[in-house]
């Protein structure tokens, strides 16, 4: 009888706790995210948004950020349902909310202050009116360079440089004994890499990836001029093996003191400022990324972003975490645990405007008009249909852009002619849309 | 005179055979090496071999970031379960093939290792859909099975050319003393095929520890294995090598260990055939 009765107890007692456990547990948000400095933060500081929202658990999937595109297409295309929020660029965003993948952002709060993010981010990531992604730090690319090889070599770099100056300095700077390059830049095949860049200098020598009715214009002058000067400075005065080149290669060179001047992601300017690991922190200096005097600059336009698949059941919640981590008090939060150096930047305005920010980062003003001189909807000279600075927002890109970004990393190594290179990429481009039955 | 040549000779092959395994073994060397260094001792030019500031920081710094434990209990459950149920389902199978042929073995045999042909991006979205639909997605169980049907063509066509080297008089003989089939397996084929049979499972344990594309795909957090853990310390922005190295040597340390201590058993059973 005691027996039973205890049993009977401990049952509807473990019924009790399975219940309430599971109230608890309702509430797990997997958050799937890229292995990038800012991200990596973000996770260590989560106790702050805990202890706000007791209720609501959280689960981190970090990977690479190839890996994670794919795994997360993979989810959100068959509504597995199994991230509730993903971290995705500015390529996808508006291709994911045209598809219905993502839930629009509606209820951000009232503090959230959409109007503070800055207007060529939040345009990027909003379509039809609605914001699709909280942007969670923004970049566009600059020029980095050695001040002290610059001084050096008698030549002063100007704040908003021409191609012709940099090729010039990239000349006078290079000494091969010596082991330094003037210019470091990408050329690793990729749509992510070497095109970033390459898309990005086109602009400003107002090149175009398609006119109005979707043509492939590489057959154009301007695409020939680019890939030409290109090409050119990078035999004469870049890094031997740069048809091999990334980021992360780029870096490395840059902080060793292999490299005069290297264009890159603002985002850098952080790693190449930390005495800890460059031996050229206290030397660099920015300048805004060039131009040919035709109104547009080389720089680009990315953003890596929060947003939550419509196929998420947890909607509410997450989007209380999307608001916490793209919100202000995020940013004060990172400045007051980790300085104001690590504030993920380029998303909100207000950044800009502080005082501490300004002091702590020289790259501040450079990296905000880099930023704001990128619009996503008018990237070229030329009028274009498609959306995006260093991309074209449609689906098909990532596969041309890598396919025409083998025939340039090909150029580069000298294993086919600049000439070659653009005839290649104007018939696989116009194959692969008209495969793709454009125009639509 | 004759055997100094013989002498020479092994000289030279013995040195030949080190500078191979040497060659072999240094990627994972040098990635041992790069996870005691700083992030930036890692890129530094030119390459530091020994003399670097060694430290633990990254084994610490990972440690901390992801629960290794977690991954590496799911890794040992899919690598060994998948072979173990691979087995099961292979013995029987290469035994009917290898002692009682008919006249589509042959083909059978080669329809098998044809679905090894396909790239296995191609049938992605149709298994996650089946996944999602039978609630699979990030669980251990679903891993397993998906991992023992892609190793099964390799275990059974293993199995199949080992068992093909045992006469099959002896299984007869047996036969005529009235063993039964399942004794028949059991007491006289599995102890004569333990060398092949232990040389499969320890090579299908190391390419399901290995598989990354199905484990990274089917899984997100709670049936993640070793390869995600990877994965995760890799970066396209930001240079993270060292961290990089140091989870993939704690990634790959179990399987070293496991394949040193059973390196007899797999180079036996790997030349099984050539040495009877």
């Amino acid at each position: 009888m005691t027996l039973k009765t205890i049993l009977l107890s401990a049952c509807s007692a473990l019924m009790f706790a399975g219940v309430s456990t599971t109230g608890a547990l309702a509430e797990t948000l997997t958050i799937a995210t890229v292995n990038n400095g800012d991200m990596v933060r973000m996770q260590k500081l989560t106790d702050d948004f805990k202890t706000k929202n007791p209720d609501i658990e959280l689960k981190w999937v970090t990977l690479e950020e190839n890996v994670l595109r794919q795994k997360v297409t993979t989810d959100i295309a068959t509504k597995g349902g199994q991230y509730d929020i993903v971290t995705i660029g500015t390529y996808e965003v508006p291709i994911w909310a045209k598809q219905g993948w993502l839930a629009p952002l509606d209820k951000l709060g009232d503090n959230y202050d959409v109007n503070d993010l800055l207007p060529a981010i939040r345009s990027g990531l909003t379509s039809d009116g609605k914001l699709y992604a909280a942007p969670f730090y923004g970049e566009s690319s600059m020029v980095m360079y050695r001040k002290d090889l610059f001084e050096k070599a008698g030549l002063k770099m100007p704040d908003a440089p021409t191609w012709e100056f940099v090729a010039d300095a990239a000349k006078k700077i290079t000494d091969k004994k010596g082991e330094v390059y003037g210019i470091c830049l990408r050329g690793k095949a990729g749509w992510g890499e070497n095109m970033a860049f390459l898309t990005a200098m086109s602009n400003s020598f107002g090149a175009r990836w398609f006119d109005e009715k979707w043509n492939a214009q590489f057959d154009q002058p301007e695409w020939k001029k680019t890939l030409e000067f290109y090409v050119k400075m990078m035999k004469e005065d870049g890094p031997p093996g740069a048809s091999s080149n990334g980021f992360n290669e780029n870096l490395a060179l840059f902080q060793q003191g292999k490299c005069g001047m290297w264009i890159d992601a603002t985002v850098a300017a952080s790693f190449v400022a930390d005495p800890k690991q460059s031996k050229v922190a206290d030397k660099v200096g920015f300048a805004l990324a060039p131009d040919n005097g035709l109104g547009k600059r080389g720089n680009w336009l990315w953003a890596w972003n929060l947003a939550i698949p419509a196929s998420s059941k947890k909607t509410d919640a997450a989007e209380k975490f999307v608001s916490w981590a793209t919100s202000k008090d995020y940013t004060n939060l990172v400045a007051q645990k980790e300085g104001w150096l690590n504030a993920p930047p380029g998303t909100r305005a207000s950044l800009y405007a502080n005082a501490d920010y300004q002091k702590a980062a020289p790259f501040a003003k450079m990296t905000l008009d880099s930023i704001n001189s990128a619009d996503p909807t008018k990237p070229t000279v030329k009028p274009v249909p498609y959306v995006g600075v260093q991309f074209v927002a449609i689906p098909e890109f990532q596969g041309i852009g890598t396919a025409v970004g083998q025939q340039f990393s090909a150029a580069l190594a000298g294993q086919s002619t600049v000439d070659q290179a653009l005839k290649s990429a104007q018939q696989l481009t116009t194959r692969e849309m008209k495969k793709a039955g454009y125009p639509k | 005179m004759a055997r100094r040549i013989t002498n020479r000779r092994k000289v030279v092959i013995s040195l030949i055979a080190w500078s191979i395994a040497l060659a072999l073994f240094f990627p994972i060397l040098w990635t041992f090496l790069t996870s005691f260094k700083t992030e930036g001792d890692a890129v530094a030019t030119p390459p530091q071999f020994l003399f670097f500031h060694w430290t633990t920081e990254n084994y610490i710094e990972v440690q901390a970031r992801s629960d290794y434990f977690l991954h590496f209990f799911n890794s040992v459950v899919i690598a060994v379960g998948s072979t173990l149920i691979g087995l099961a389902i292979a013995i029987p199978a290469a035994w009917a093939m290898a002692f009682a042929p008919t006249k589509r073995t042959k083909d059978i045999l080669m329809w098998m290792l044809s679905t090894k042909m396909m790239p296995p991006v191609g049938a992605l979205i149709p298994i996650y859909l089946i996944f999602r639909n039978m609630g699979l997605l990030d669980s251990r169980w679903g891993l397993v099975g998906v991992l023992t049907l892609i190793n099964l063509p390799i275990i059974v066509w293993m199995l199949y050319t080992y068992f093909k080297e045992i006469p099959g008089e002896i299984l007869e003989a047996a036969r005529m003393d009235g063993a039964s089939l399942m004794k028949e397996i059991v007491y006289v084929l599995t102890p004569m095929a333990v060398p092949g049979i232990a040389s499969t499972l320890l090579l299908n344990i190391i390419l399901a520890w290995n598989e990354a594309f199905w484990t990274l795909n089917l899984s997100t957090s709670e049936a993640a294995p070793l390869t995600t853990f990877i994965a995760s310390y890799s970066s396209p922005e930001g240079l993270f090598y060292a961290k990089l190295s140091a989870a993939s040597t704690m990634a790959i340390a179990p399987i070293l260990i496991l394949g040193w201590f059973s390196q007899k058993q797999l180079v036996r059973g790997l030349t099984f055939g050539a040495v009877k």
